[in-house]
């Protein structure tokens, strides 16, 4: 089992959860099932040809899936699988 | 001629004065500071982009820790809504350009730092300008373009980056740029559309939390002139105050990046706000209103006419808390498409949110169910309390 954490901006379509328990063999999976168990997150996290947003970053415990197997990296039980999407916040100007 | 330099002799190197040497005191004593470390902050010189959540702590403790030359770049006007956070502004203030009340307030703090005001806001044209004169760049800025144009400009220029983020309870930092370490486009290639990632004003932020997140800014700029310690360069720190959680990620260099990899494709300061898929010019607004929109002074005389009107608010329940508009029905949009059957698509609907953004959304969600008698409440609740109703607390 591997944790996934949900960031702030997203946790409003994952029933506010912070993190979900998923099981799952790779990277990918986790997020399939993710998704699938909350489908208003899918639009946030993917495009409509199923590709990672290039604003959201998955990093398998600390490293950024890029610079390992990407979707395909292996998850085993206790890794953590971290969503880390651009927030721009400075709080700043008020519209 | 100046008289110093007559002679040949060579400028003397800034000294510090016995006030400043008692004012930093407790810098001097430490060998990771000392004499050496607080001459550098002297000569230093950081440039603010923005006053703001995060520019508020940064700017009171860049100037408290002696920084020589502090440039803020900022067009604002303080408002009561930004007091919640922005610490470095009072309410005496409000109405004041934020530039005037920063550097009022840091001068006060430290008369010894020169403070350069920039009162414009950040272009492709006027950044490098700005930037070239700066030894550390402090992003503070709360948007996507300004974001990346300070990024760009910083790689361009070889500045280094002390990077903050903040977002309702979560915040990130790290450096860009240092010592040909990653930027913010190795982390980030690209912003998300317009719309897709709500900002601070639509989601709110904890007050306390750029408090965080900007003195972690501070604390590394000051590290970065002081060539001390561990920077953040290649980490990017992820502080979740709701959970009170610090994680620590990797950031990589990445080869393929378009401003700092070595097939770099962006050599200049390019459309920021074009690159961030914001329209150029906001599209001109017909005069009057669209047939999809009502007035709020219209709705009333509806109302007071005894018209049966469905006011639909696509606020969320916590808003809904602070104010609404008697006898609405409280839908929040994202609840919307699955609870579109508490809806006749007969009925007269007006949709309302707080400024009119959401429930146009929700208007045009309706029209494309099929309802065709819905229209959008011109400016929100905001416009209602301010052309009907003025016990209508704003927020």
């Amino acid at each position: 089992m591997a944790k996934l954490v949900i960031p702030t901006p997203l946790r409003q379509y994952a029933d506010k959860k912070d993190s979900v328990d998923v099981e799952a063999s790779n990277v990918g999976e986790a997020l399939e099932k993710l998704t699938s168990q909350y489908s208003d997150l899918r639009k946030h996290l993917f495009t409509d040809e199923g590709k990672l947003r290039s604003f959201v970053n998955v990093y398998m415990n600390d490293e950024d899936i890029r610079y390992l197997d990407r979707e395909a990296t292996k998850v085993g039980g206790g890794d953590v699988i971290t969503i880390v999407p651009s927030i721009a916040g400075g709080g700043n100007h008020v519209t | 001629m100046s008289p110093n330099v007559a002679g040949g002799v060579a400028a003397a190197p800034p000294v510090l004065s016995n006030d400043e040497i008692l004012r930093y005191s407790r810098h001097l004593i430490m060998p990771e500071v000392g004499m050496e470390g607080q001459v550098k902050l002297k000569k230093a010189s950081v440039l603010m982009i923005g006053t703001g959540g995060l520019g508020a702590p940064l700017g009171l403790y860049l100037a408290a820790a002696g920084v020589g030359r502090i440039g803020i770049v900022d067009f604002d006007v303080v408002d009561m809504t930004n007091l919640q956070r922005q610490v470095i502004h009072g309410t005496k203030d409000i109405g004041r350009p934020k530039l005037d009340s920063a550097a009022e307030r840091m001068t006060d703090i430290n008369p010894y730092v020169q403070i350069d005001k920039y009162e414009v806001r950040l272009t492709s044209e006027n950044a490098l300008g700005i930037l070239k004169d700066y030894d550390v760049v402090v992003d503070g800025t709360d948007n996507f373009p300004t974001r990346y144009l300070v990024n760009d400009a910083c790689v361009l220029l070889g500045k280094p980056n002390a990077y903050g983020s903040i977002f309702r309870f979560e915040g990130q930092a790290t450096v860009f740029g240092h010592d040909d370490g990653p930027c913010y486009r190795c982390l980030y290639p690209e912003p998300p559309p317009p719309g897709l990632v709500p900002s601070c004003a639509e989601g709110g932020v904890l007050g306390i939390l750029p408090a965080l997140v900007g003195s972690i800014q501070a604390t590394e700029t000051v590290k970065l002139i002081l060539g001390k310690g561990a920077t953040l360069s290649g980490r990017l720190i992820l502080y979740d105050a709701l959970n009170m959680k610090f994680r620590e990620l990797k950031l990589r260099k990445n080869p393929d990046c378009p401003v700092c990899g070595p097939n770099r494709t962006i050599h200049e300061l390019i459309d920021y706000e074009a690159f961030c898929g914001i329209p150029q010019a906001e599209p001109e607004l017909a005069p009057g209103l669209s047939e999809w929109e009502i007035g709020p002074v219209e709705l009333k005389e509806k109302l007071d006419r005894g018209e049966n009107v469905y006011i639909l608010d696509v606020r969320e329940p916590h808003e809904f808390e602070i104010c609404s508009i008697p006898d609405s029905h409280l839908i929040p949009l994202g609840d919307l498409p699955k609870r579109v059957n508490e809806l006749d698509t007969a009925a007269d609907i007006v949709a309302h949110c707080k400024s009119g953004m959401r429930s146009a959304k929700a208007v045009n969600f309706l029209k494309t169910a099929g309802f065709s008698k819905v229209k959008n409440l011109k400016g929100g609740i905001l416009a209602w309390s301010d052309q009907v109703d003025p016990t209508v607390p704003k927020y």
